[in-house]
């Protein structure tokens, strides 16, 4: 393991010209420019909003301004993870002939899918900050806990999209396996409603490795108060394995990328 | 520090000949179809297919190494392994120092990206770093011949242009070891040229190179040892020239003639004063020995001689008949064999000889092995073409033209 993080790290520069690529295609392609990396988590709010106006109609209570930060402020690490998971799912599949004829780690290719759309996250971040403040969000200490939360969901998403890169690569049902899933998976997340609306029962929407780390997101920004710590740390747990099962898993199968192709 | 920068130890490849599973939708059915019928799995695992086996070399710092062999010999097999791509099934592979493969050389290249940007990012590609890079580009951008239009987008380039700046960006690499995968036949003369240029600077400057190829020229030109691959296994090993000699002698055994022929040419050989040889020096002596067996009667046989350039275009033919020899006829049984001289005013090339069994008043041939044997032809001048006219240059000056006629004018006046 050591060895081949070394080697990752003697080719840094593939990874951020990789990623320079990507955001440049990104940005070249489409008219709108800037305007995408806030358009998926633009429409996450929008959608978020009217489910959340939904259910104050219902309960009768009235739609708080602090009820839309948190929608808002969970919207992005969740688009993030999604897009990262969508994109890095094809890395591998787009560029057959690099993994094929040149020698390089591989996991180049998921990771600097999951950093170009990091660089969204970071530019629809600057957006949102606007947003809070016109919704006069306030701020607390436990903004510090903000760091290690973009460190656990960056983990997650990472650990997730060398695993379904290296899958899909080897069998071509997994990208519609992998699609399916996010396409449902908003509703076992905890990203339009809280857990705490569920009680009791909520603890088993919080197993979801990504509904504590969006949980905090929202205790930390939106509602300044103290994230739940243990499940905090179990999520943090949780990505660590995960990434370091997803390398460990990606860097095993990698010798055979050439001959399944 | 050893000298031996790669060496490949006892390197076998497998690959599985069987049903492959590429979508899980068919792989879960046939797991559980398999966990009841055990037979069926074993009989699948028997279906292998050693692409490559016991494959040795080693080469050392500044030297050339050749790869020939006929398609699906395993030379690409064997690529892939040298450049770390598949792991070998067994044995092992030893590298000292950095590896560059001039396989693919536009395998990083994006379309939409102009040839500057995708200098950056095949570099990257290939093993430099940001820095290295910025350092050559201005070399890069020079060695590819298209400073124009480096600002513009690759997919409006031509595919000669975007094969050449592709290698200019692999060729800059400076590799410990480089491998070669026949690239040399990207773009025109005037660049193969450079690119053979480039590969003798990167061997002079201490790296290794191996040359994967069925071009036997490039090889006999460049490569100091070499081995043959036949069906994944190296045939023949050693001094480029003799294995090159030996290849070729495999080769033209291989002849299958047309039975029902009743003369068969047996034996076309080429060889130098000193014997049978592969390497010509342009104007040389040669000779060639044509054997012919008989299997019916056969009467009024002539005997021709074919000279072929590389792309089997004649450039040379006489026969016996022709200078002035009486036909011969041959019964069941007899041999005859004739020897050609020639002088051998032919440029740097490869070229084949071949004969052919004539007979000509009723104008009928009775067997022909037009690429008998193959020969190379290398010369200390540089001359480009087919033949050597020897030149020699008798005056050189530069004269000034002009005082000479005020001179002249001087002189009148």
């Amino acid at each position: 393991m050591k060895q081949e993080i070394q080697e990752l790290y003697s080719y840094r520069d593939l990874l951020f010209a990789m990623v320079s690529r990507d955001i440049k295609i990104r940005y070249k392609q489409s008219a709108m420019g800037f305007l995408w990396a806030i358009l998926m988590p633009t429409l996450i709010v929008g959608a978020g909003i009217i489910v959340r106006y939904g259910f104050a109609i219902t309960s009768g209570k009235h739609l708080d301004s602090s009820d839309i930060a948190a929608v808002a402020v969970k919207s992005l690490p969740w688009a993030f993870l999604v897009s990262s998971i969508r994109f890095s799912c094809m890395s591998l599949t787009n560029n057959t002939t690099l993994v094929t004829k040149i020698y390089f780690p591989k996991e180049i290719f998921p990771l600097s899918a999951v950093m170009a759309c990091f660089f969204d996250f970071v530019v629809a971040a600057g957006a949102l900050v606007i947003l809070l403040f016109f919704l006069k969000t306030g701020w607390s200490l436990y903004l510090f806990y903000v760091p290690i939360l973009i460190i656990a969901m960056a983990l997650l998403a990472a650990g997730i999209s060398m695993i379904v890169s290296a899958g899909s690569l080897f069998f071509r049902d997994v990208k519609y396996i992998v699609e399916a899933v996010l396409t449902f998976a908003i509703f076992f997340t905890p990203v339009f409603y809280d857990v705490r609306m569920f009680g009791d029962k909520g603890k088993w929407l919080l197993l979801n490795p990504a509904a504590p780390i969006l949980e905090s997101f929202s205790d930390c920004i939106a509602r300044q108060q103290s994230p739940d710590l243990l499940w905090l740390a179990y999520s943090l747990v949780f990505a660590l394995v995960t990434f370091v099962a997803g390398y460990a898993f990606f860097k095993h199968l990698e010798p055979a990328f050439a001959e399944s192709v | 520090m050893s000298d031996v920068v790669l060496r490949m130890e006892n390197v076998y490849k497998m690959f599985r000949k069987g049903q492959v599973f590429n979508s899980l939708r068919d792989l879960v059915p046939a797991l559980t179809g398999r966990m009841f019928n055990r037979q069926e799995l074993n009989a699948a695992d028997r279906r292998e297919f050693w692409a490559l086996q016991d494959l040795s070399f080693e080469v050392k710092r500044g030297e050339a190494f050749g790869i020939i062999g006929h398609n699906g010999a395993g030379k690409s097999t064997a690529l892939k392994i040298l450049s770390r791509i598949m792991k070998p099934t067994r044995g092992k592979i030893f590298v000292n120092g950095r590896l560059s493969a001039l396989i693919e050389v536009t395998a990083g290249f994006h379309q939409d990206f102009t040839g500057r940007e995708n200098i950056f990012l095949h570099g990257a590609i290939m093993g430099m770093n940001k820095r290295e890079i910025r350092s050559k580009l201005d070399q890069i951008i020079a060695f590819s011949g298209i400073e124009e239009f480096i600002d513009t987008p690759v997919k409006r380039y031509s595919s000669g242009m975007y094969a050449r700046l592709g290698f200019s960006v692999a060729a800059h690499v400076n590799p410990d070891v480089m491998i070669v995968d026949e690239v040399l036949s990207v773009g025109d003369y005037v660049f193969q040229q450079k690119c053979v240029q480039r590969m003798k600077e990167v061997i002079r400057g201490g790296a290794a190179v191996v040359f994967v190829s069925h071009n036997l020229k490039s090889v006999a030109e460049f490569c100091h040892n070499c081995l043959v691959l036949e069906r994944g296994r190296p045939v023949v090993q050693g001094k480029a020239d003799q294995v090159i000699a030996n290849y070729m002698r495999r080769q033209t055994a291989a002849r299958q003639p047309d039975q029902s022929s009743g003369v068969k040419i047996t034996k076309v050989t080429v060889r130098n004063h000193e014997g049978e040889c592969v390497r010509f020096e342009s104007g040389e002596k040669a000779w060639v020995d044509i054997e012919l067996s008989a299997r019916k009667p056969c009467q009024k046989l002539s005997v021709s001689l074919y000279l072929s350039d590389s792309e089997s275009h004649l450039i040379f033919n006489t026969s016996l008949a022709r200078l002035g020899y009486a036909d011969f006829d041959l019964n069941p049984g007899q041999v005859f064999r004739c020897t050609f001289e020639l002088a051998l005013n032919l440029a740097v090339g490869t070229f084949h000889v071949g004969s052919l069994v004539f007979r000509y008043d009723n104008e009928t041939e009775y067997d022909r092995w037009l690429q008998a044997a193959t020969i190379l032809v290398s010369s200390s001048q540089d001359i480009r073409g087919l033949v050597n006219c020897f030149p020699k240059v008798v005056k050189r000056e530069i004269a000034d033209e002009q005082l000479k006629a005020e001179a002249k004018i001087e002189s009148l006046a």
